[in-house]
């Protein structure tokens, strides 16, 4: 009956009344509709292409693309990328160099170009900008001249440093970001477990993540339970608690921490009046990992609360009555039908708190001293201070890399179809 | 198997009260006795206290006052999951994230039973519910008639002696609705569980139940077997509550051995079957059901003018609704046979019926 006016082509696609495929003919009559919704997206989209995606993909880019070198010294990089790194460094190299040093100074670029060669070798700074001084000086032989100035051009290391310097595309940074160096032959090697510094800081945030989420769940599965549970004007107003540090500024609850947990704080002051610690020997809650955990757990507390909560108030009650109808004690029923259900609220809260924890910045710089400090603080030290920013866009890089990891492992776990954010 | 008082009440409600915010009884001195093996329903407008019964009975609310035995012990302080009775919800409440023989298996794993024995009883189960194949679905991969059956397998498995239903087939359609109805009929006939029944729907109490219980306002209107309920109402909201009736007030003017004599409101006196009607004096409403009364027949005793207003025909029997002693909702079942006269709207005739088909009863105020 649904054949009687549907025919089928000699490919066997069905044709519409006209003739024409059916597929193409729905194509056709969905355009319309198509074209205005790509249109009512439009403005955004442009907006975040140019303020948000172009932006970040050329920070990535820079991660492995630098090229003060090959843009300020024109003559010699090209030499440098074709040394091998293990042979005598050629005359030739040597000329270049000169060359490129004389113009360099007198571009004033020579101390960009000196310092991008100090972050492979330090003490070449001082060795680029001498030389330079002294290059329009300088004869042929180059390389002897160059040796006579200073004994360090003699030095193959240096050599070896420029050529690192020289190439523009490099896993260099990369490298670096995971503490091991990438040599001019072409090899990577691990720094010395003293000089580790990124992984370190990776897995302490990696940890630190992984604890505040935790705790946000230990703490605020009870309370998205009550809230799911309680009659609804009861409901409403624990919601409304439950809400109010959205409603307050980042800053100011980072700063309330600080009075309550400094050492002559509100929390110390009670330890010390109910006689928990002595007045000359308080807590050090602040200012140290302890800060960090309590400050970021309360932050990012309702990021948890808020998808159990949306899950739980879908379970049936009639679920667990089912349960101790069918003869399973409280505890039973509960973990068996009750928490099961609340596990895609659970994986939704928790991949939220972890995501927004890997990357946390300001609580961890205000409150977290020396020993609080994530990878995102440094990360932020090296686009301020160190201005290394091929470093900084490396280790931005590899923290998007865990978060799309994570992403992908929950899909494949739990289902991101299953994730219920409110 | 109706019979209560030969021999120990199965489920025994003894003067029970519920109130949930201590103003207003939900459940006012509710006293029922279930025999075992019965199918007992309770039928009810929402609100009328029917599902309140049967949670308490579950173990879910508490019952303010009196007391629920069960075989004999009260069972008001026993846990509800200690109380061995299956339940069948009104949206099944089965466990999603397991599948149907897990669900089935829950009840025998929670008791602790070795895992042969949990798997030939979950297989008996899905069988008597011809579910088999279904094991290794998941709930929501099955059709609401699936899903029905296998939350009965799942109250059924652990083999109570109890099961308690609110409103099973709810949410199914017309015609599923009555299929479940007969299978349900027939697993209680086959396995003899005693079954507490609750719905709102009167032809499924009819269908199913030995004996159907008519809640309203917190109170058991009328217990009694299904045909008893439906030809001899003992007051005005079940007669009005089971089936279509003809209401029609009056005024009581004697009363003779058992039968009243009423003087109707709108002219015309009447005889019927005092059943609840007070003294004479007081007022009274009569109640005939429509198929009970006839059209053009001079042998009765009882015979009001009627006019027609309106012919509804539905195959095997023609609706018609009348003007009768001032009330223009009366409505008579015409008969689609040979010796029938045909009737015409806007034609006057007579309506009549025997005095044993008419009762007069008590002026429900909210069921007018």
């Amino acid at each position: 009956m649904t054949d009687a006016t549907a025919t089928h082509g000699p490919d066997g696609l069905l044709l519409a009344a006209d003739g024409t495929p059916l597929k193409t003919k729905l194509r056709e009559s969905m355009r319309a509709s198509r074209m205005r919704a790509f249109g009512l997206v439009l403005p955004l989209l442009l907006f975040v292409m140019a303020s948000f995606i172009i932006p970040i993909m050329m920070l990535l880019w820079t991660g492995v693309y630098n090229a003060t070198y090959a843009v300020n010294m024109p003559a010699s990089a090209p030499l440098m990328q074709a040394w091998d790194g293990s042979s005598e460094p050629t005359e030739a190299m040597a000329e270049a160099m000169v060359a490129d040093l004389i113009a360099a100074r007198k571009a004033k670029t020579i101390g960009k170009v000196a310092s991008r060669v100090n972050r492979e070798l330090s003490g070449t700074r001082s060795l680029f900008t001498k030389t330079a001084r002294r290059a329009a000086k300088m004869e042929a032989p180059f390389m002897a001249t160059l040796v006579d100035r200073d004994k360090d051009w003699a030095d193959v290391e240096t050599w070896r440093a420029i050529k690192t310097a020289a190439t523009s595309l490099t896993p260099a940074y990369y490298a670096a970001a995971v503490d091991a160096k990438y040599t001019a032959t072409g090899d990577f090697e691990m720094q010395g477990e003293e000089r580790q510094i990124h992984l370190k800081l990776f897995w302490k945030t990696i940890w630190v993540s992984g604890a505040v989420m935790f705790a946000c769940l230990f703490l605020g599965y009870p309370v998205a339970y009550l809230l799911a549970h309680l009659p609804a004007k009861r409901a409403n107003l624990l919601m409304i608690l439950v809400l109010l540090p959205f409603w307050t500024s980042l800053l100011v609850r980072t700063t309330a921490w600080i009075a309550m947990l400094q050492s002559q704080g509100v929390l110390n002051d009670i330890f010390v009046w109910i006689g928990i610690t002595g007045d000359d020997q308080r807590f050090s809650l602040i200012y140290n990992m302890t800060g960090t955990l309590i400050a970021m757990t309360h932050i990012l507390l309702p990021f948890m609360i808020l998808p159990i909560y949306s899950v739980m108030r879908a379970i049936p009650p009639s679920h667990v009555r089912a349960a101790k109808s069918l003869g399973a004690t409280n505890s039973t029923a509960f973990w068996r039908v009750y928490f099961p259900a609340t596990i895609p609220g659970i994986g939704a809260g928790g991949l939220l708190v972890f995501i927004l924890s890997i990357g946390y910045y300001i609580t961890p710089a205000l409150v977290g001293g020396q020993d609080g400090q994530l990878i995102s603080n440094f990360i932020a030290y090296h686009m301020q201070k160190s201005l290394n920013w091929s470093l900084a866009a490396a280790l931005g890089g590899i923290l998007l890399a865990i978060v799309l990891i994570l992403y992908w492992l929950y899909d494949r776990i739990v289902g991101i179809d299953n994730m219920k954010l409110g | 198997m109706a019979e209560t008082g030969t021999e120990r009440p199965f489920v025994h409600f003894d003067g029970v009260q519920k109130s949930y915010d201590g103003e207003t009884l939900v459940v006012k001195n509710l006293n029922l006795e279930i025999a075992p093996g019965e199918f007992v329903t309770m039928l009810g407008p929402s609100g009328s206290g029917k599902t309140t019964c049967l949670m308490m009975l579950a173990g879910f609310e508490a019952a303010t006052h009196g007391e629920i035995f069960l075989k004999g012990q009260p069972i008001n302080n026993v846990p509800p999951h200690k109380r061995n009775i299956g339940m069948v919800f009104q949206n099944y409440a089965l466990f999603p994230h397991m599948t149907v023989a897990e669900n089935l298996a829950f009840p025998l794993q929670v008791r602790k039973m070795r895992r042969r024995d949990v798997k030939e009883k979950v297989a008996r189960a899905l069988g008597m519910v011809q579910m088999d194949e279904f094991g290794n679905r998941k709930p929501a991969q099955l059709s609401g008639g699936q899903q029905q059956r296998v939350a009965l397998a799942r109250a059924l498995v652990f083999e109570p002696e109890l099961v308690l239903m609110d409103e099973p087939l709810g949410a199914l359609d017309k015609q599923l609705r009555e299929h479940m109805q007969y299978e349900i009929k027939h697993i209680h006939e086959q396995l003899g569980v005693t079954v507490v029944y609750v719905t709102h729907d009167q032809s499924e109490a009819l269908t199913m139940s030995d004996r159907i219980a008519v809640f309203d306002d917190g109170v058991i209107q009328q217990l009694a077997p299904p045909s008893i309920l439906y030809e001899q109402p003992d007051n005005a909201f079940v007669a009005q509550f089971i089936g279509e009736n003809n209401r029609l007030p009056g005024k009581v003017t004697a009363i003779e051995n058992g039968v009243a004599r009423v003087a109707l409101d709108q002219g015309g006196e009447v005889c019927a079957l005092a059943i609840n009607c007070g003294d004479v004096g007081g007022r009274t409403v009569l109640s005939i059901r429509p198929e009970r009364v006839q059209v053009n027949s001079a042998s009765l005793q009882n015979r009001l003018d009627g006019n027609v207003l309106e012919l509804i025909y539905l195959g095997d029997h023609i609706r018609c609704r009348m003007q009768v002693a001032g009330r223009d909702d009366f409505i008579v079942k015409v008969p689609n046979s040979p010796e029938h006269a045909m009737l015409r709207e806007g034609e006057t005739c007579t309506v009549g019926w025997n005095t044993e088909d008419c009762r007069a009863l008590d002026l429900a105020a909210h069921a007018m």
